[in-house]
């Protein structure tokens, strides 16, 4: 008989074939129709910078993870560097300069992540760590967005223009390209004295299907909620903090605007525009930064809503969604530790349950 | 399972793991020839290891007394075979240790002749008393795997006046399936052992939890139950760990069990469904547990199935009646979510092994343990409600307080957090390694605390002896000094002084 019957470690002896690459490579899947539609809608430049940043973030954990004398290649394929460099991207202006994705990649995979431990111990969302490291340093570029310029369409930049795009900035044949969103659009109106219901004229048409002005991979909402779906339903994530989130900016919203229409946007703007629904499914969902029990998941999710309609509606900032996730971020946990389930024979208070005669 | 099922029906706690059931519980019960030596240890059972009553070179009979129970919980053990007691020594425990415990070893005489047993016609005239007492002679205890003495349970269900018995046919670990044997083979048996339990404890109906994948089992107990309407047959879901106690009893009674407290105390006991078989055969035919079906699964295994075996059996004795495809890469005794890793196949099997898993090294794999990813996937999945992930995480830095703060003590090591964490932590072998270092911090303390209670105890007993010496000098003195006042007033006498002289000494 083979006396090495391996180690006397405790049961269990058999195991999920679930591991985090896959969990990983799921989340890609589901954003991948989204950012599938904003490759279209913005061209070249937008697959160029998706793909520098995505490089860029796989180059940052690859050079840490050498420095701290562990094994590259192992965690490089678990696809944590991969997912967290394709959020970044996506909420990117699309036609933003090469080094906004490159700088962007390795400060949210470096400072994000790997200061604080690697995989599993960083407080903070690392995307959104880098999303706004670079709106705060460079506003410029992290608000000049575009407007619709569809792959192969006429007018639209080449494969050579996008690298011209990339890396020496936007020509002045596209310049007519560049446009408002509808969050900058309002709040610039209303900054100088232009209520809702004048502007609302002439403002960017809020497209259903999501071809406006936007981030690159947070315009096509319903592609965007149809990927979430896709998760709650694989069981990857659950559903309290995408719909406490888009609860926490749609009940303010609608309350607000039903008082003040003229001073607040509706819910249903709220909603489609900037980053909320990527937000919701992909960015509040992450497993590190987010509490675990349900309660804590839906006091999160709802916080994340809140905070950002707040900072839309009264702060400098026409969009909050990356501010409100890392405060909350920061909350997670003390709620994890408020919010814990009930324990079978206990009740809430963790105090065994009196035994009724 | 249908898509919507998924979301309503199941509990929400515990896994699904792949059950690997068949074709080993589909196969015909074998029986295994009488092997040449059966060691049978002295603990098999929770509580008092049982003491000798035999010596060596003595003649048993298949049955007979060998070992008496010693202490309010514990188990009598019998001779599984007829033969000479070969000798009274160390075999090694079936526990991930390897550290050996003491057994009695018996060479078999090939004749099986069992002792004589007194068969009762009626069992349901006896006291419930003496239904507890012969199930106590007869050694049995939880078959499931607790080995807790049964007649100590009968006692505490009666008078706790338990309404309800609750029968567990259960088996949610994979790749077993004795339970399931028992119950397609010998329904009768476990139906009428059911009842005799419902006396011995006073309870007013049964309800058996069988798992619906197990179909024929379902049939057959139905069937032998058809005539008893206090016997209730209730299929459950099929779902890892529905064989638990806290879990059946939910899931049958919508009751919960206070985290501090017995089942019995709200009113349920649970008895697995061999167990009942032992009681109908140790009450209604008089024959102790000596024998028991144990499933032999596992890749490795070439004709997996289950055999019906004495107990007592080499580990080895088993593999080679099943035969082995290959060396197995890891031997288990019990289920793969909660069993014993075995050190070696000269292993004894004993009351509580449900089975012996052989797995080849495909199954035996495991993938290293990754970080965690705080994905909550074991707060899910755990039975009691638990965070395995933040229990991990204090024990991980030796902070055992702070993970009994999360409430480790209620964790069941039931291994759902560790089955499903996608990072392969192995999350009960922390649990289990901080319950430990707990109970070890805790026993210190004890010892700790009776040292400082008889130092105390020491000092002021010699502090007291001490006084108790000088009172007792200074009383001598005063006597010594009386008597020679009383001597020298003696001697002036009648002086006028002697009034004077004893006033001093005063």
């Amino acid at each position: 008989m083979n006396e090495n019957l391996g180690s006397p470690v405790a049961a269990p002896y058999t195991t999920t074939s679930n591991n985090p690459g896959r969990i990983m490579a799921t989340v890609m899947v589901a954003l991948a129709p989204s950012t599938l539609y904003g490759f279209w809608l913005y061209g070249w430049p937008s697959i160029y910078l998706w793909l520098i940043t995505i490089a860029s973030a796989m180059l940052g954990e690859a050079f840490f993870l050498r420095a701290m004398d562990r094994q590259a290649s192992k965690a490089l394929t678990d696809g944590s560097a991969i997912l967290t460099g394709w959020l970044l991207a996506v909420s990117l202006p699309p036609w933003a300069p090469w080094w906004i994705g490159a700088f962007g990649g390795l400060f949210g995979i470096v400072l994000g992540k790997h200061v604080f431990g690697g995989l599993g111990q960083n407080l903070f969302n690392p995307a959104m760590v880098a999303r706004v490291a670079l709106l705060i340093s460079f506003p410029v570029q992290m608000t000049s967005w575009v407007g619709a310029a569809p792959l192969f369409a006429d007018g639209s930049p080449g494969p050579l223009d996008g690298l011209v795009i990339l890396f020496k900035g936007i020509p002045a044949a596209f310049d007519a390209m560049t446009s408002a969103t509808t969050l900058g659009f309002s709040k610039t109106e209303m900054s100088r004295g232009v209520d809702l219901l004048q502007s609302a004229a002439h403002a960017p048409v809020l497209s259903m299907i999501g071809e406006r002005a936007g981030s690159m991979g947070e315009t096509a909402a319903w592609l965007i909620i149809a990927g979430g779906l896709m998760l709650i339903i694989k069981r990857v994530i659950s559903w309290h903090i995408p719909v406490a989130m888009l609860a926490g900016v749609a009940l303010p919203a609608a309350a607000l605007n039903a008082y003040d229409p003229a001073h607040f946007l509706d819910a249903q703007t709220h909603l489609m525009s900037g980053g909320v629904m990527l937000g919701a499914f992909f960015i509040a969902t992450d497993y590190v930064t987010s509490p675990n029990s349900p309660v804590g998941r839906l006091v999160f999710g709802f916080g994340c809503g809140l905070l950002t309609y707040v900072i839309r509606t009264w702060a400098g900032y026409p969009e909050g969604v990356a501010f409100a996730v890392m405060l909350m971020n920061a909350l997670t946990p003390i709620i994890d530790s408020h919010f814990r389930p009930r324990i079978y024979g206990r009740n809430r208070k963790g105090l065994p349950l009196q035994v009724a005669d | 399972m249908g898509f919507l099922d998924r979301f309503f029906k199941e509990p929400s706690w515990g896994v699904h793991p792949d059950d690997h059931k068949r074709p080993a519980a589909d196969a015909p019960l074998r029986i295994l020839p009488t092997p040449e030596r059966v060691y049978m240890p002295l603990s098999q059972h929770v509580g008092g290891a049982a003491r000798p009553i035999v010596v060596v070179g003595q003649k048993v009979l298949k049955g007979q007394l060998l070992a008496d129970a010693q202490g309010n919980i514990s188990a009598p053990i019998h001779a599984p075979v007829s033969g000479t007691v070969f000798s009274i020594g160390d075999v090694t425990a079936p526990h991930a240790s390897g550290l050996p415990f003491r057994a009695i070893t018996i060479e078999s005489d090939g004749q099986d002749r069992w002792i004589d047993t007194d068969l009762v016609a009626d069992p349901f005239a006896l006291a419930p008393e003496d239904i507890a007492r012969k199930a106590a002679a007869a050694g049995v205890v939880g078959l499931g795997g607790a080995t807790f003495p049964s007649a100590v349970k009968f006692a505490l269900g009666k008078r706790l006046k338990v309404e309800t018995l609750i029968v567990n046919g259960g088996e949610c670990e994979p790749y077993l399936s004795s339970d399931d044997r028992i119950m397609r083979d010998f329904a009768d048996q476990v139906v009428d052992g059911v009842r005799l339990v419902m006396h011995a404890i006073g309870a007013k109906e049964a309800l058996v939890g069988i798992e619906d994948n197990k179909p024929e089992a379902i049939a057959a107990m139905r069937k032998a139950a058809a005539s008893f309407s206090e016997v209730k047959i209730r299929p459950v879901p099929t779902r890892y760990p529905m064989g638990s106690d806290k879990q059946l009893i939910q899931t049958l009674t919508g009751k919960e069990v206070p985290s501090n407290a017995r089942a019995a105390e709200v009113g349920v006991l649970v008895h697995n469904v061999s167990t009942c078989a032992a009681v109908h055969k140790a009450v209604r035919l008089g024959q102790p547990l000596v024998e028991r079906i144990v499933t032999l699964n596992g890749g490795a295994i070439a004709t997996p199935g289950n055999i019906y075996a004495p107990l007592g059996t080499l580990v080895t004795d088993l593999l080679a009646f099943v035969g082995l495809k290959g060396e197995p890469a890891r031997l288990i005794l019990g289920g793969p979510m909660m069993g014993t890793p075995l050190a070696h196949d000269r292993i004894p099997l004993v009351k509580g092994a449900s089975g012996i898993l052989a797995f080849n090294a495909a199954e035996a794999a495991t993938p290293d343990a990754g970080p965690c990813i705080r994905c909550g996937t074991c707060a899910d999945a755990c039975p009691m409600g638990l965070l395995p992930m933040e229990m991990a995480a204090h024990i991980r830095v030796e902070d055992f307080e702070g993970a009994e703060g999360y409430a480790l003590g209620d964790c069941i090591s039931c291994g759902c957090c560790a089955y499903v964490c996608p990072s392969h932590i192995p999350l009960v072998q922390y649990f289990s390694y901080a319950k430990g270092e707990l109970m070890a911090a805790e026993r210190v303390k004890l010892r700790t605390d009776a040292t400082k209670r008889l130092a105390e105890a020491r000092t002021a007993r010699i502090e007291r002896e001490k006084q108790e010496k000088a009172e007792a000098a200074a009383r001598r003195k005063a006597e010594k000094d009386a008597a020679a006042a009383a001597k020298a007033a003696a001697a002036k006498a009648p002086a006028k002084d002697s009034g004077q002289a004893q006033g001093e000494t005063v």
